[in-house]
């Protein structure tokens, strides 16, 4: 092990270096929240060890129940997605590609925008009730934004003169978005997935957790509701096991889809 | 005054080892207009960065007022040779001016008279209010340097500063230089890649070849000290030495 | 004309949907879809100073302390991550973690800790917000230009004075960004931390009157919260058009060319 590491170049040493104190740090912080409670710097009815969050969640694994929350939560999580990001973009191309259009509907979207998905809880209780149509409406709301903006700024991005180009050569509108605006647009839509997926996937638990509709929210409020402190708080990690999943996948489309793409483009300013 | 004694200096990461400074001794007397001559990558950034005290020497030494260099040494002025980076977009042209002069702990009113001393001598005391982007590339060049007069050192480092800028503010910028040289006496060493430049401006040329970088050459300028772009560059001594500087430089780039 | 036109533009769709929901949903018999003029009626009726000293500001005044401190520990913390690489590499796996939780979650281990208490909502709009800011501000403090920190070594800038010019300006055009991306964050927590665990409040309020049946007083306050949200961010903006005046222009220049 040290034989091979003294071999590898400089760059591999740090690499190795910050990957070791990487996990290190990873282990320092499940470290910290094992003693904290046992010495009581937090109290340990109310926030339990590492370790016996650990069994919680293994016991968690061993049930039926836990799955189809899994599942539901996953289901809804990924169709608010692929609704928001299927309208998000057709609108975004649309209101892109055509001046007077996007003009005309900017008062209104700056005004939706900032209107706070939460806003419309009880209006989806009173109109569907716990259900996961009633979730979908606000991971859909949320997440919708968060493409259509970046649509319309990918689109506002093409190149006048690759514009005129196709103009000139009389490309039909259908060539013009396919060939001209969407190679374009994309890393901008990779982006607005990226920022729509997380997005989605906190209204997903916001719903299930507030308006009871089924999924590991809905548990995490049972659990809370019976007390039961360590399903609450494994449940909390499968959430963030979610999340970093969720992440890595949205990292993994970004590269495969941008790959033969020119531009490595950095984080744009996001209007979030 | 600046010593450069042995100076080497290889860099090292990335998987990469470059020597950028093979072997480098020379010595700048107080007062002297220094040129510094070299093709692109023969570590004439390098040398600047040591002498400023920004980067550390792999081996021999550097000493400016006559302390070895460790860290940056007070009394020195650096202009970049990304002078448009190197000034605060977030700050207008005064307060860049200021600011080296505020953290030297100069109480406000004394900074304001020098940064608009300094301001006026490079011909921008209307320009003072703006911010460094509103600027033209010229005109950001001239903040830097303000900003360096400002500071009242006593030795000026100054990395191809004109590389970027069209002929004309080109020549109006020497002149400049020259002028800022003659007015407030520092010691000045002046970085390019430009042979003519070096003539004109330096009062001596020192030549680099390329890289492992070694003095190649060291000539004295003895053109007069009142200089015009005009006159001097018809000069034949000045054709003459051009021609000297640039018969090392073909020299050093193909050795035998 | 051109005028006329142009303010046509601006207001003309949103006046055609106020129209349509207006006119719409007169004489509504639907008893969960009111119309909109009865709910206008509810919100003069509702959202009266009383109840906005009693519900809304404590509301408000629970964001305001939970977004400053996360945007603070944020930028703190994110100043000290950033300038050193070891401590970046320590601590940059949990920081990914921490940050992949949805923030929602928050609510129920906080109540668990702490009660449903001011603490509580504060807690937790805090805790949720700070990544953003802080990943912001690693990115930021990282990518500063490095003429610029030799500027300062070399015009002996150092201390205080650099944190202030160099460190945090540098970083702010970031900064800026992950603060914007908290603010709808901290709205959710207030709203949804008041929904779940709260005796007053919008959130609170709000789900009252839906569990009261007091629809038009709910549609009305549906509305409240939309304006609260469009306000923020207007405010928002203000404060960033000020702070990052020279980041826009600068930007705007380099694109001329
Ligand atoms: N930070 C660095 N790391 C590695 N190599 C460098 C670095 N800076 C410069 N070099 C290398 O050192 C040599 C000299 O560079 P530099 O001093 O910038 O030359 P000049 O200013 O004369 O053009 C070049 O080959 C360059 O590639
Ligand atoms: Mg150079």
């Amino acid at each position: 092990m040290v034989a091979v590491a003294a071999r590898t170049s400089r760059v591999t040493g740090r690499r190795f270096r910050s990957v070791t104190l990487g996990a290190l740090g990873l282990f320092g912080f499940a470290l910290a929240l094992e003693i904290a409670p046992r010495v009581g710097v937090v109290p340990i009815d109310f926030a339990p060890p590492t370790s016996q969050i650990l069994v919680s969640l293994g016991e968690l694994v061993g049930e039926a129940s836990f799955w189809t929350a899994l599942v539901d939560t996953l289901r809804t999580w990924a169709l608010g997605l692929c609704i928001a990001l299927v309208a998000g973009v057709v609108i975004g191309v649309l209101l892109g590609s055509l001046p007077f259009v996007r003009a005309a509907t900017a008062t209104t979207i700056e005004f939706l925008r900032p209107i706070p998905s939460v806003a419309l809880i009880p209006l989806v209780i009173v109109l569907y009730g716990p259900t996961v149509k009633s979730t979908l409406v606000l991971v859909v709301y949320a997440a919708f934004w968060q493409v259509l903006i970046q649509v319309v700024h990918g689109v506002a991005d093409v190149d006048p003169v690759a514009r005129d180009t196709a103009l000139a050569f009389r490309l039909s509108p259908w060539a013009r978005v396919r060939y001209v605006v969407w190679p374009t647009s994309l890393p901008y839509v990779i982006t607005g997935f990226r920022l729509a997926a997380s997005v989605a996937l906190i209204l997903t638990i916001t719903g299930e957790l507030v308006i009871g509709s089924p999924g590991i929210g809905k548990e995490i409020d049972n659990a809370q509701q019976s007390n039961a402190v360590r399903t609450v708080y494994a449940l909390i990690v499968v959430t963030g096991i979610l999340g970093v999943l969720a992440n890595l996948l949205t990292r993994f489309v970004e590269r495969r889809v941008l790959s033969w793409h020119p531009s490595t483009r950095g984080e744009e300013v996001t209007p979030a | 005054m600046l010593e450069v004694k042995n100076l080497h200096k290889v860099y090292d990461g990335h998987g990469r080892r470059v020597t950028a400074v093979g072997d480098l001794t020379f010595s700048v007397p107080e007062g002297q207009f220094a040129c510094v001559v070299g093709p692109s990558g023969c570590g004439k950034t390098t040398l600047l960065r040591v002498l400023a005290g920004l980067l550390p020497a792999t081996s021999g030494e550097v000493l400016v007022q006559r302390t070895p260099v460790t860290a940056p040494p007070p009394g020195l002025a650096v202009v970049f040779q990304e002078y448009g980076r190197s000034l605060f977009p977030w700050l207008r042209v005064r307060e860049n001016v200021e600011l080296p002069l505020k953290a030297q702990g100069m109480a406000r009113s004394d900074r304001g008279a020098l940064a608009a001393e300094a301001l006026a001598a490079v011909g921008l005391s209307d320009a003072h209010g703006a911010y460094p982007w509103q600027l033209s590339g010229g005109m950001q060049q001239r903040v830097a340097i303000a900003r360096a007069i400002a500071y009242q050192p006593r030795v000026l480092l100054m990395d191809e500063p004109f590389a970027a800028v069209d002929a004309q503010t080109r020549a109006d910028l020497e002149d400049l230089v020259r002028s800022v040289w003659q007015r407030f006496g520092v010691t000045l060493l002046f970085v390019t890649h430009d042979i003519d430049e070096a003539v004109y401006l330096g009062q001596r040329v020192i030549v680099l070849s390329a890289s492992p970088t070694t003095v190649a050459q060291d000539l004295t300028i003895d053109l007069p000290a009142e200089r015009d772009q005009l006159t001097t560059r018809s000069d034949a001594r000045f054709t003459e030495l051009r021609g000297q500087v640039y018969a090392q430089i073909q020299k050093v780039k193909a050795p035998a | 004309m051109r005028l006329v036109s142009r303010v046509l533009l601006l207001i003309g769709l949103p006046v055609v949907l106020l129209a349509t929901w207006w006119f719409g949903s007169a004489g509504s018999e639907d008893f969960y879809r009111p119309s909109l003029s009865s709910i206008m009626d509810a919100f003069v009726r509702t959202w009266t100073w009383d109840m906005f000293v009693q519900q809304v500001f404590p509301s408000l005044w629970r964001l305001l302390v939970g977004y400053v401190i996360a945007v603070a520990l944020g930028v703190a913390l994110g100043g000290l991550i950033g300038t050193y690489r070891s401590v970046r590499s320590l601590l940059e796996p949990v920081l990914e973690f921490l940050r992949a939780f949805p923030p929602p979650v928050l609510v129920p281990a906080a109540i668990l800790l702490s009660g449903i208490g001011d603490r509580t909502k504060i807690l937790v709009i805090v805790f949720g917000c700070v990544w953003p800011v802080l990943l912001n501000t690693i990115e930021g403090v990282r990518g500063r230009d490095e003429v610029l920190s030799d500027t300062c070594r070399s015009y002996g800038i150092t201390g205080t004075l650099r944190l202030r010019h160099l460190v945090l300006r540098a970083a702010s055009p970031q900064i800026m960004t992950g603060a914007r991306q908290a603010l709808p964050l901290a709205i959710i927590l207030m709203v949804i931390s008041e929904m779940m665990a709260a005796n007053d409040g919008l959130g609170f309020t709000v789900l009252q009157f839906q569990r009261g049946f007091q629809i038009p007083e709910m549609w009305s306050g549906v509305l409240l919260l939309g304006v609260i949200g469009i306000v923020l961010s207007l405010l928002f903006r203000l404060a960033e058009r000020s702070l990052l005046g020279w980041y826009h222009g600068q930007r705007a220049g380099q694109r001329e060319w």
